[in-house]
C-alpha cells in the first residue's frame, strides 16, 4: 500500500465511522492480517474497543476474516474496498438513471449499512418513499420488491456469502468463525417472499398502515417477533457491475465523441448484449454476429441492416480499434476490445492531465511521443496483444498519475476539513439559529420577531458562511473529479495487470 | 573498477556511474543548484478546468454531502466514550452516555461473525429469569458493587429508552435480546464515588434473583 492511499483510507474511516475504526482500520491495514488481542495490544485500544470497530467494518465488507491453526481468528483489511467509498455517491446516482428513485434507495441503503436482507430493505426503502409521497399516499411492498429483483437480475445486487446450513446431528464444539459459502449459481437468485404491506410514516397516527393492529407493542414500530421468511440471506451492493457499466459508459461516449450517435448506439447495444455473457477483466466480449446485432438494436432504431454493416465495418476499420472483426459467419462476427478502449481512455486522461496542467505545446509533444512508441512497436505487434515494453511503459504513467490523484484527493479532503474545524463557531451559530427560527415558526412567531432572530447573525459573517458553503462544494465537487479519473486509470491497470 | 577504492581520499569528483549514461554529456551546463524547498503553492501557469455543473453535478455534489451527514448518524459511527468531566455531577448517574455496557448500538448476524467479538451483556432484571451460573469463582465485593450498579443502570435506560419516541432508533433497540450473561471481562469503572448499592428507589423490592449474592439489600 502506498502512503497516499493509507492516508486516503484513514480520512475516509474517520469520516464515516469515526477515529475508534479508524485506528484500527488503518493498523489492519498497514500490518496485514492479524488476530484479535494482537490488534488491541498494538493500537493501545481497549478490547472492547476493538470488538465494536471490527463488527463495523465487517458489516460494511471492509474486513474479512480467516480462521487459522488451533482455533486462532485473524482479521485482514481490504484497501482497495476502502477507497471505494469515495465513489458511492456515483453509485448511487447511477441506480437513480437506470431504476429511478426506488432503485436509488435500495442501493443506498445497501450501502449505507453493508449489507441487509431482502426484506429490511423493502421496509425501510418503502418507508422513506413513503415520507415523501403526498398525505395519505404510501408506497407498496411490491413495488419495491419488483425493484429489487429487477437490480438482482441485472446483477447490481448480489447475495453475500452466508453461513452453511450445518446437519443437526453434528457432533463437537462449534468453531470459533463460521465459514461462509456462496454458490455462483445462487448469487442473484432472490428469495420467494411475499412481502406484504405499506410504507409507513413516521409521525402519522396509521390511517395508512397496512392494518399492523397498534395493539401488539405499543413501544416498537417493527414485527420483532415474527419470523423473517428471509433470515440468513443478506445483500450487497455489487460495485465490479457498476463499474463495468462506468466503463460501458465511458467506451460509448468516447465512439459518440470521435464518431456520431448511431455508431456509439451501435456499440452500446453489443455492450448491452455482452453484460452478463463477458467478466469484468476479461479483454473481449463475446464475439457477436451482425445479425444478433441488429435485431438486438433499441426499438427506436431504424437502420437497414446494410447500414449496420456498414457502421460494423467503419468502426472495425477505425485506428482506435474499439471494435474488431473475428469472423464472417452469420453476416460478420465482431467484439468489442475492451482493454484497447481502456487504454485509449486512460491515455486520453493522461493526454488531458498534461495539457492542463503544461499547455498545449507539451501534450502535442506528449501525444508525439505515444503515437511515435506505437508505429515502431506495430511490426511486431499482433492483432490485439499490445507489447510488453509499451505496456510497460504506460502501466507506470497511469500508476505515478494514479498516486498523484490519490493524494490529491486527500489533500482535498484535509483542506475541507480544515475549513469546517476554522468556521466550527461560526457554523454552529447558525445552525442555532435556524433551530430557533423553525421553532418559532412553528408555533406561529411574528414576521417582526423572526426578522430579529435572522439579524443574530451579522452581514459579514453571513458573507463568510457563504464562502464557507461555497469551497466546501468546490472541494466536495472536486473529490468527485478526481474520482472518475482514478476509476479510468484503475481500470486500465487492472485491466492490464491480469495480462501480464 | 580502479575508482572504488579511491574515491574517498581523492578525487572527490568522481561518481560511480557514467555520467553519459543518464543523459548528461561532458561541458553541458547543469541547471543551478536549488537553495531552497520548492514553493509549498507555485502560481498556476493555467486556468484548471471548470468543475462538472448541472443537474447532474449538482445532485451528486447534494447527494454526497447527505451521506456524509446520514453516516454520522447510523449506530455505525462509533464516538470515542464521552471524557470524564472535572466534577462528578449527581445527573450523571442518570444520563445515557452511550450504550450499554460498550455493546454495540445495532444487532449484527452474530452467526455471520467469529465467536470472540460478541461483547456479552447482562441480561435485564426485569426479565425476571433465573440467572444460571453454574461454575463461577466467588465474586468479589467490588464485583457485587458493580453487579448492583450495572442493573441498576440497565434498569434506568430501559425506563429511558422505552418513553422516548419511536423515531427514536427502530429496530436497534433490541436490548432485551440479549443472550449471554457471562460477565464482561473489562473491568469497569465506577460510575460515582457512591456505593451503588445504598441508593434504593424501590424498583427492585423483591427482584433481585441473584443465587450467589449474600450481601444484603439496603
Amino acid at each position: 500500500m502506498t502512503q497516499a492511499e493509507i492516508k486516503l483510507c484513514s480520512l475516509l474511516l474517520q469520516e464515516h465511522f469515526g477515529e475508534i475504526v479508524e485506528k484500527i482500520g488503518v493498523h489492519l491495514i498497514r500490518t496485514g492480517s492479524q488476530p484479535l488481542r494482537v490488534i488491541a495490544h498494538d493500537t493501545g485500544t481497549s478490547l472492547d474497543q476493538v470488538k465494536k470497530a471490527l463488527c463495523v467494518l465487517i458489516q460494511h465488507n471492509l474486513v474479512s476474516y480467516q480462521v487459522h491453526k488451533r482455533g486462532v481468528v485473524e482479521y485482514e483489511a481490504q484497501c482497495s474496498r476502502v477507497l471505494r467509498m469515495l465513489r458511492y455517491p456515483r453509485y448511487i446516482y447511477t441506480t437513480k438513471t437506470l431504476y429511478s428513485d426506488t432503485g436509488e434507495l435500495i442501493v443506498e441503503e445497501l450501502l449505507l449499512n453493508g449489507k441487509l436482507t431482502m426484506s429490511a430493505v423493502v421496509k425501510k426503502v418503502a418507508d422513506r418513499l413513503t415520507e415523501t409521497m403526498e398525505d395519505g399516499k404510501t408506497m407498496d411492498y411490491a413495488e419495491v420488491s419488483n425493484t429489487f429483483v429487477r437490480l438482482a437480475d441485472t446483477h447490481f445486487v448480489q447475495r453475500c456469502p452466508s453461513v452453511p446450513t450445518t446437519e443437526n446431528s453434528d457432533p463437537g464444539p462449534p468453531p470459533p468463525a463460521p465459514t461462509l459459502v456462496i454458490n455462483e449459481k445462487d448469487m442473484y437468485l432472490v428469495p420467494k417472499l411475499s412481502l406484504i404491506g405499506k410504507g409507513k410514516r413516521r409521525r402519522s397516527s396509521d390511517e395508512d398502515a397496512a392494518g399492523e393492529p397498534k395493539a401488539k407493542r405499543p413501544k416498537h414500530t417493527t414485527d420483532n417477533k415474527e419470523p423473517i421468511p428471509d433470515d440468513g440471506i443478506y445483500w450487497q451492493a455489487n460495485l465490479d457491475r457498476f463499474h463495468q457499466h462506468f466503463r460501458d459508459q465511458a467506451i460509448v461516449s468516447a465512439v459518440a465523441n470521435r464518431m456520431d450517435q448511431t455508431s456509439s448506439e451501435i456499440v452500446r447495444t453489443m455492450l448491452r448484449m455482452s453484460e452478463i455473457t463477458t467478466s469484468s477483466s476479461a479483454p473481449f466480449t463475446q464475439p457477436l454476429s451482425s445479425n444478433e446485432i441488429f435485431r438486438s438494436l433499441p426499438v427506436g432504431y431504424n437502420i437497414s441492416k446494410q447500414v449496420l454493416d456498414q457502421y460494423l465495418t467503419l468502426l472495425a476499420d477505425d485506428p482506435l480499434e474499439f471494435v474488431g472483426k473475428s469472423g464472417d459467419s452469420g453476416g460478420g462476427m465482431y467484439v468489442i476490445n475492451l482493454h484497447k478502449a481502456l487504454a485509449s481512455l486512460a491515455t486520453a486522461t493522461l493526454e488531458s492531465v498534461v495539457q492542463e496542467r503544461f499547455g498545449s505545446r507539451c501534450a502535442r509533444i506528449f501525444r508525439l511521443v505515444l503515437q511515435k512508441k506505437h508505429l515502431e512497436q506495430k511490426q511486431v505487434e499482433d492483432f490485439a496483444m499490445i507489447p510488453a515494453k509499451e505496456a510497460k511503459d504506460m502501466l507506470y504513467k497511469m500508476l505515478s498519475e494514479n498516486f498523484m490523484s490519490l493524494q490529491s484527493i486527500a489533500n482535498l479532503i484535509e483542506r475541507r476539513q480544515f475549513e469546517t474545524k476554522e468556521n466550527k463557531r461560526l457554523l454552529e451559530k447558525s445552525q442555532r439559529v435556524e433551530a430557533i427560527i423553525a421553532s418559532m415558526q412553528a408555533t406561529g412567531a411574528e414576521e417582526a420577531q423572526l426578522q430579529e432572530i435572522e439579524e443574530m447573525i451579522t452581514a459579514p459573517e453571513r458573507q463568510q458562511l457563504e464562502t464557507l458553503k461555497r469551497n466546501v462544494n468546490k472541494l466536495d465537487a472536486s473529490e468527485i473529479q478526481v474520482d472518475e479519473t482514478i476509476f479510468l486509470l484503475e481500470s486500465y491497470i487492472e485491466c492490464t495487470m491480469k495480462r501480464q | 573498477m580502479a575508482s572504488r577504492g579511491g574515491g574517498r581520499g581523492r578525487g572527490r569528483g568522481q561518481l560511480t556511474f557514467n555520467m553519459e549514461a543518464v543523459g548528461i554529456g561532458k561541458g553541458d551546463t547543469l541547471p543551478p543548484p536549488t537553495l531552497q524547498p520548492s514553493p509549498l503553492f507555485p502560481p498556476l501557469e493555467f486556468r484548471p478546468v471548470p468543475l462538472p455543473s448541472g443537474e447532474e453535478g449538482e445532485y451528486v455534489l447534494a447527494l454526497k454531502q447527505e451521506l456524509r451527514g446520514a453516516m454520522r448518524q447510523l449506530p455505525y459511527f462509533i464516538r470515542p466514550a464521552v471524557p470524564k468531566r472535572d466534577v462528578e455531577r449527581y445527573s450523571d448517574k442518570y444520563q445515557m452516555s452511550g450504550p450499554i455496557d460498550n455493546a454495540i448500538d445495532w444487532n449484527p448476524d452474530w452467526r455471520r461473525l467469529p465467536r470472540e467479538l460478541k461483547i456479552r451483556v447482562r441480561k435485564l432484571q426485569k426479565e425476571r429469569i433465573t440467572i444460571l451460573l453454574p461454575k463461577r469463582p466467588p465474586k468479589t465485593t467490588e464485583e457485587k458493587e458493580e453487579t448492583i450498579q450495572k442493573l441498576e443502570t440497565l434498569e434506568k435506560k430501559e425506563e429511558e429508552v422505552t418513553s422516548e419516541e419511536d423515531e427514536e432508533k427502530e429496530e436497534e433497540e433490541e436490548k432485551e435480546e440479549e443472550e449471554e450473561e457471562e460477565y464482561d471481562e473489562e473491568e469497569h469503572e465506577e460510575e460515582t464515588d457512591y456505593i451503588m448499592s445504598y441508593f434504593d428507589n424501590g424498583e427492585d423490592f423483591g427482584g433481585d434473583s441473584d443465587d450467589n449474592m449474600d450481601e444484603a439489600i439496603y
